[in-house]
């Protein structure tokens, strides 16, 4: 019975498609159980240096670095996006692109240039599309992002800093709200800002060996990576927890789909067989 | 008994070890030294070695390192491991390569970004066709 061949192919399909999404979202889930211990794991590196870049900020040292001092006049800022290598994680980039973009606007409405440093694929692809000024990317970090894949173009925009070409860094990426909830945010990294904790007032400061300047450049630099870091690998949290959900919607969405198809394939096979019926029961009083 | 202080190793991707000490012993930039209890508070960079840690009770650790940063506080020493090994013609080199990717991903519009290209834009094609197949559903229900 040739009844509803199409509406049984459909259905095959849409069957097939669903056991990927499942999948994917099963994948997803594990991923993002890995991600997040990774992003606790990170936690106690990116406190402990904030809380000496604190202590630094505190102390009354003879040499204050330049990640510090403040800027009036703004003429250029960079930016660094996080975003995934991959799609099909719901809105999580394109609504981290608007919050750049956001920001963007604002600079550029306040006479400031832009410099964009990308993280991951689709930032490199969608700020190449609307022909931004990308100074550094990175690309390809799988699954297990290393601090090492960041130091080159977290290099480049820190350089760019210290020559002054650049006057504020900020970093744009999501945080990890929960699972339902991602959140995208745009951080200032650069300068620092003046220290949160002002409870050691008392006029004291570090022995440095070898000396202030040498070792502040390298801890400044391993606090704005780990910065970065620490954002990478949230983001990473954050698109396996959203892929989880958007792989979970088209899931559902694929049962309510298969229903309706059977429903449809269920009424034609009743229609075919009423109407052969019908044909021979007239069939049958003609005679 | 010996007076302890609250130790952390740390590094970006793991923590090493957090808990009492009674002494660190590591390998600063300029030599080793050890840190006990009430050390005035320092700050020095650590060169690729071993840390040993001498924690409550005498027992000892030890962690090798690829360098990385000592602070010490009166009560507080905190370790901040590097991963991976560092030195600045590495981090340079970093820095180019990031430079030329971005470079490339600029110029190059042929060749691979083609694909990449492809692909946005047959997402942007598709959801526009959603988008007004939805609007069609819409206009027919409301109907």
């Amino acid at each position: 019975m040739a009844v509803g061949r199409e509406v049984k192919t459909k259905i095959t399909s849409v069957k097939s498609t669903q056991k990927i999404t499942s999948a994917m979202e099963m994948v997803a889930a594990s991923k993002m159980r890995r991600a997040q211990e990774r992003m606790q794991l990170g936690k106690p590196y990116a406190q402990r240096i904030r809380s000496v870049v604190g202590h630094i900020a505190n102390a009354h040292g003879e040499y204050r670095h330049q990640y510090m001092t403040q800027k009036d006049n703004v003429k250029r800022i960079g930016l660094i996006v996080i975003s995934t290598d991959r799609g099909l994680c719901g809105g999580l980039n394109t609504n981290l692109f608007k919050a750049a973009i956001r920001e963007m606007k604002v600079w550029t409405e306040a006479g400031a240039e832009i410099e964009v440093c990308t993280v991951g694929n689709k930032a490199g692809t969608f700020f190449g599309s609307i022909n931004a000024d990308i100074v550094a990317t990175v690309k390809d970090m799988g699954d297990k992002p290393s601090a090492t894949d960041l130091i080159g173009s977290v290099k480049v925009m820190l350089d760019a800093f210290a020559e002054g070409r650049i006057d504020k860094l900020y970093v744009v990426g999501n945080k990890f709200v929960n699972t339902m909830n991602q959140q995208a945010e745009v951080e200032q990294l650069l300068p620092l800002d003046p220290a949160e904790d002002q409870k050691m007032s008392h006029h004291w400061d570090y022995i440095y060996e070898p000396d202030a300047k040498e070792l502040l450049d390298g801890l400044m630099t391993r606090y704005i990576e780990s910065q970065v870091y620490q954002s990478v690998i949230e983001n990473k949290a954050c698109e396996q927890a959203a892929r989880m959900v958007a792989m979970k919607n088209a899931t559902e969405n694929a049962s309510t789909l298969i229903d309706e198809l059977e429903l449809l394939y269920n009424k034609a096979r009743q229609a075919a067989i009423t109407q052969e019926l019908s044909e021979i029961v007239s069939g049958a009083s003609a005679v | 008994m010996t007076m302890t202080f609250h130790c952390d190793i740390v590094s970006a991707e793991e923590s090493m070890f957090s808990g009492l000490a009674e002494m660190i012993i590591v390998n600063g930039s300029q030599g080793e030294l050890g840190v006990a209890y009430g050390h005035a508070p320092l700050l020095t960079d650590l060169k690729p070695g071993p840390v040993r840690v001498i924690k409550q009770g005498g027992e000892e650790e030890i962690y090798f390192l690829s360098g990385g940063f000592l602070e010490v506080q009166p009560h507080l020493v905190s370790v901040l491991a590097d991963t991976g090994i560092r030195a600045d013609d590495l981090d340079e080199a970093a820095a180019a390569q990031a430079v030329k990717d971005a470079e490339e991903e600029m110029l190059n519009k042929s060749g691979d970004m083609d694909l990449t290209l492809a692909a946005t834009r047959l997402a942007q094609a598709s959801a526009q066709l959603r988008t007004i197949d939805e609007l069609r559903r819409r206009a027919k229900s409301g109907r």
